[in-house]
């Protein structure tokens, strides 16, 4: 069962994965440009400037420009912000570092305050020690009185 | 947790707080989304935004600085704007008209591709300087929120007169256009 779970997960992600090297589509470049106008992506978008963005792209794909290219073309003519995604290099790797970086601190934190407040919570109750001690007399005569019952 | 620690955090939260509340105060205070445009509007005195930005028309560049002691018609237009191809002859119309009392007009083309622009200077014969803008670094600067717009600035660079929205030949616009133009020109005060 679990051969065939991990054989399907598998199977998934290569059909899911384009691969190395292959032409990108029209429709998926498009999901990851933006328009600089209404600052949608171009397939949510119908304004003239994405319009015109789309006929280039698929211009420049007819012609053999591969995704890099295209992608650098259009960062060059109207700006990094044109990229959905920020580029995962240069002082735009913050955009990926620090909320991951923050997440991290944060789950640190909250796993310092829940093991420091168990702590806490210990010392006021201290397990595997009786509240109370028993008199040695009575407890010797609540033994004799087990003795005589189990006898 | 000890009572220092938990002091701390108190601090540390309190010090949270008071920055986001700061940072609040600080936008509505003194942030202003509108841009040179609703400045003008309210009728105070602004300069000109500066920039300088890449030439389409030729190489180099060009500064809103180095115009200082003309009186310029600014336009923000694209290539894929279709009342911008409607105003092109009346802009190019004012620059032969008024270049010999120092008026200048300059284009400003913003989030467009420069192949597209150029071959739009050239169907429209169009002389006068162009800057490019493909990233749209000058809109908010200039409260600019559709295309075409365009402003007029006095020699001292103060902007002048009133913001126009849209195409400048429409008669909505047309007075208000050469109202602009005399004030640039220094003709009306």
């Amino acid at each position: 069962m679990i051969r065939f779970v991990l054989a399907a997960a598998l199977a998934t992600l290569a059909i899911g994965a384009s691969p190395a090297g292959a032409a990108p589509s029209p429709s998926d470049l498009e999901a990851e440009l933006v328009c600089p106008t209404c600052k949608t992506t171009l397939d949510q978008s119908d304004a003239p400037v994405a319009r015109r963005m789309k006929q280039i792209i698929r211009a420049q794909l007819a012609a053999g420009a591969t995704e890099a290219e295209i992608k650098a073309d259009l960062v060059d003519q109207f700006g990094p912000g044109v990229l959905a995604e920020p580029p995962k290099s240069g002082l735009d790797l913050l955009a990926w570092v620090v909320p991951l970086g923050l997440l991290g601190v944060g789950v640190i934190g909250v796993g310092a305050v829940a093991w420091a407040w168990s702590r806490h919570r210990h010392d006021e109750q201290p397990y595997g020690e009786p509240e109370t001690v028993l008199d040695p007399a009575l407890e010797r005569r609540v033994d004799d009185e087990l003795d005589r019952f189990d006898g | 947790m000890t009572g220092t620690a938990q002091r701390v955090g108190q601090a540390i939260a309190l010090v949270v707080v008071a920055a986001l509340l700061g940072l609040l105060v600080w936008k509505v205070a003194f942030d202003r989304e509108g841009g040179a445009a609703a400045e003008l509007a309210d009728g105070r005195a602004v300069a000109a935004p500066a920039f300088t930005l890449d030439r389409l028309d030729r190489d180099g560049q060009l500064s809103m600085a180095s115009l200082r002691g003309k009186a310029v018609v600014v336009n923000f237009w694209a290539s894929w704007c279709v009342p911008c191809r409607d105003e092109a002859p009346v802009l190019q119309e004012t620059y032969e008209r008024y270049r010999d009392r120092g008026l200048v007009v300059l284009g400003v083309d913003v989030n467009d591709f420069r192949q597209d622009a150029r071959k739009f200077l050239r169907r429209f014969g169009v002389t006068y300087p162009v800057v490019y803008d493909g990233k749209g670094s000058t809109v908010g600067r200039w409260g600019v929120r559709a295309f075409p717009e365009t402003f007029f600035v006095d020699r001292s660079g103060k902007l002048v007169g009133e913001r126009i929205a849209g195409a400048v030949d429409i008669a909505r616009n047309r007075a208000a256009y050469e109202r602009g133009v005399a004030r640039a020109l220094g003709d009306t005060p």
